[in-house]
């Protein structure tokens, strides 16, 4: 007990300073904002703008009735984009799990070198949209379905890399104590005491990384890597509004299935 | 037969956990260690299977020097200390048999551990072990399904199925209540008799230590402040250990918190009827 009478009736969240700064703060963001609108407009051609409601319902008119008969081109082309997704994936996940493990920092054998490099591969491979990955690809192996495959693999190292080696570093060190407490040696204590405690999250990453691969791998054939974007691009080209109506359902399908059995998936898992 | 010559520990940060300690453990005996948090109780046992890495002195067991080895001579060693946990550490997704068979990990090769294909022999030792603890029932249950007491006698057996020749039992009962408290330390300690196992043990809880050790060694700042039996730890010797409290008075709480809590239990069955 100090030896106080009257204690305060006034106390406040912020310092006076503090509430300087947060005005300060959201009079920058608004001017930013303001800025932003004027740069953004310059070169705005406002007669398309006001034209677009009319453009959009004409595209629309075209696109409807969908032609249905159309779907019996695309069973092919959709089954080789969940191949490209589903092979992608795999192969993602063969290359991210040595390097998460050469990346954490409770397993990495070298901090000094490997460490570093292993991070480097992660941000590289995360900086790339797998549409430019496409790119690149179709350009040295040629066009098709492998292009595609290798660049959803290559887009997937970074993603899986990333979120499985901080699970691995969140992993409870206790475990891992007591299994070396035994005599274990390296590869024993990486067997038994990180990977099970990892296990769970591995699976559900596995399962959401290949869930946004079959979103990523519809557009790939843009590009010319295979799959089900060759058949949207070609109906674009061909300003085939019906058919390009078929591609966009027939997408939104796969998604809604796709995610559905990754729910149920990672649901069954955690 | 354990022996400890001149353990000192001083982490980088200049903290000096262990000055000095020198101690002998002989077979068969089960030592108990207190002290105030921080005074290096968990650092010296980790010292001496080398979870922690010692800055000088001998552990001598047997007639092995510990803190000389390599690699892979240590990992050979650490088979003969079996070591129980505050928190249990059992890898709480595996199942209770994969816990105790861990055990074997420093004896078998890594296919072995990998494909869970343990020899014949080190299985039948794990059902035998898991019956010893009472657990037989449980085998094929994961970890994370059993309550507290009944984890730490998985850890119990797991560090069981290590063959050891020494036990290194850190705050085995730190995360229990009371009844299952005492359950424990009476299953360790019948355990280290049977076998003529030698224990360390660190424990906080004064009376439950007496209740059960047959050495009692006080530390305090990283030094060995009291070695002696139950019975000489005195109001003196509680004094050196934790400094000054009045230690009846706690007793005597002590003894309140126990009728209060069977007070408590009478009713909640009262309750539940």
């Amino acid at each position: 007990m100090t030896e106080i009478t009257h204690y305060s009736q006034v106390w406040s969240y912020r310092t006076p300073r503090g509430r300087l700064l947060l005005w300060g703060g959201w009079v920058a963001l608004v001017a930013l904002f303001v800025w932003c609108w004027q740069l953004m407009t310059k070169d705005t051609i406002w007669f398309f703008v006001a034209d677009a409601p009319r453009q959009a319902a004409d595209i629309g008119g075209r696109m409807v009735p969908p032609r249905w008969s159309y779907m019996d081109e695309l069973w092919g082309p959709l089954w080789d984009t969940i191949n490209i997704a589903t092979l992608g994936t795999l192969g993602g996940v063969i290359m991210a799990v040595p390097v998460a493990f050469l990346a954490a920092r409770n397993t990495t054998p070298s901090a000094l070198i490997l460490q570093p490099v292993a991070l480097f591969i992660i941000v590289a491979s995360r900086s790339i949209n797998s549409l430019i990955w496409a790119l690149l690809l179709v350009a040295i192996i040629g066009p098709g379905l492998l292009a595609g495959i290798v660049a959803i693999a290559l887009r997937s190292i970074g993603f899986i890399g990333k979120l499985l080696y901080e699970a691995i570093e969140e992993t409870d060190a206790k475990q891992i104590e007591a299994i070396e407490a035994t005599g274990a040696s390296r590869a024993q204590v990486l067997s038994y005491g990180i990977v099970p405690q990892i296990m769970p999250t591995f699976w559900g990453i596995t399962v959401f990384r290949w869930d946004i691969n079959i979103r990523e791998s519809t557009i790939l054939g843009l590009v010319g890597a295979g799959g089900i974007g060759l058949k949207l691009q070609a109906s674009l080209n061909t300003l085939a509004w019906s058919q390009v109506s078929v591609i966009l359902l027939l997408i939104l399908a796969t998604v809604v299935l796709s995610e559905w059995v990754s729910a149920r998936m990672r649901h069954a898992i955690i | 037969m354990l022996m400890l010559e001149g353990l000192s520990k001083t982490y980088k940060t200049g903290d000096a956990a262990l000055r000095d300690v020198s101690l002998t453990v002989p077979k068969g005996q089960i030592m108990g260690l207190i002290g105030p948090s921080g005074a290096g109780k968990s650092t010296l046992i980790r010292c001496i299977n080398r979870l922690v890495e010692p800055t000088g002195g001998k552990v001598v067991l047997g007639d092995v020097d510990l803190v000389r080895l390599g690699k892979a001579d240590l990992r050979r060693q650490r088979r003969r200390i079996g070591m129980i946990f505050q928190e249990y550490a059992l890898v709480e997704r595996l199942t209770v048999m994969e816990n105790v068979l861990s055990g074997r990990l420093g004896y078998v090769p890594f296919w072995r551990s990998f494909l869970r294909k343990y020899p014949p022999a080190d299985i039948q030792r794990a059902y035998q072990l898991l019956d010893r603890v009472g657990l037989m029932e449980h085998a094929d249950k994961r970890a994370d399904a059993l309550s507290g007491g009944q984890r730490q006698r998985v850890g119990i057996a797991r560090a069981l199925a290590q063959d050891p020749e020494l036990l290194l039992v850190d705050e085995p009962t730190a995360s229990l209540d009371p009844k299952t408290s005492r359950q424990i330390m009476r299953l360790l300690t019948e355990i280290c008799a049977e076998r003529g196992l030698p224990a360390i043990v660190n424990i906080h809880d004064v009376p439950l230590a007496q209740q059960f050790m047959q050495r009692i060694v006080g530390l305090r700042a990283g030094q060995v402040v009291f070695d002696g039996t139950p019975d000489q730890l005195t109001h003196e010797a509680l004094t050196a250990i934790y400094g000054a409290e009045d230690w009846n008075e706690m007793r005597r709480g002590d003894e309140e918190q126990t009728r209060a809590e069977a007070d408590a239990r009478d009713r909640m069955a009262a309750l539940a009827r």
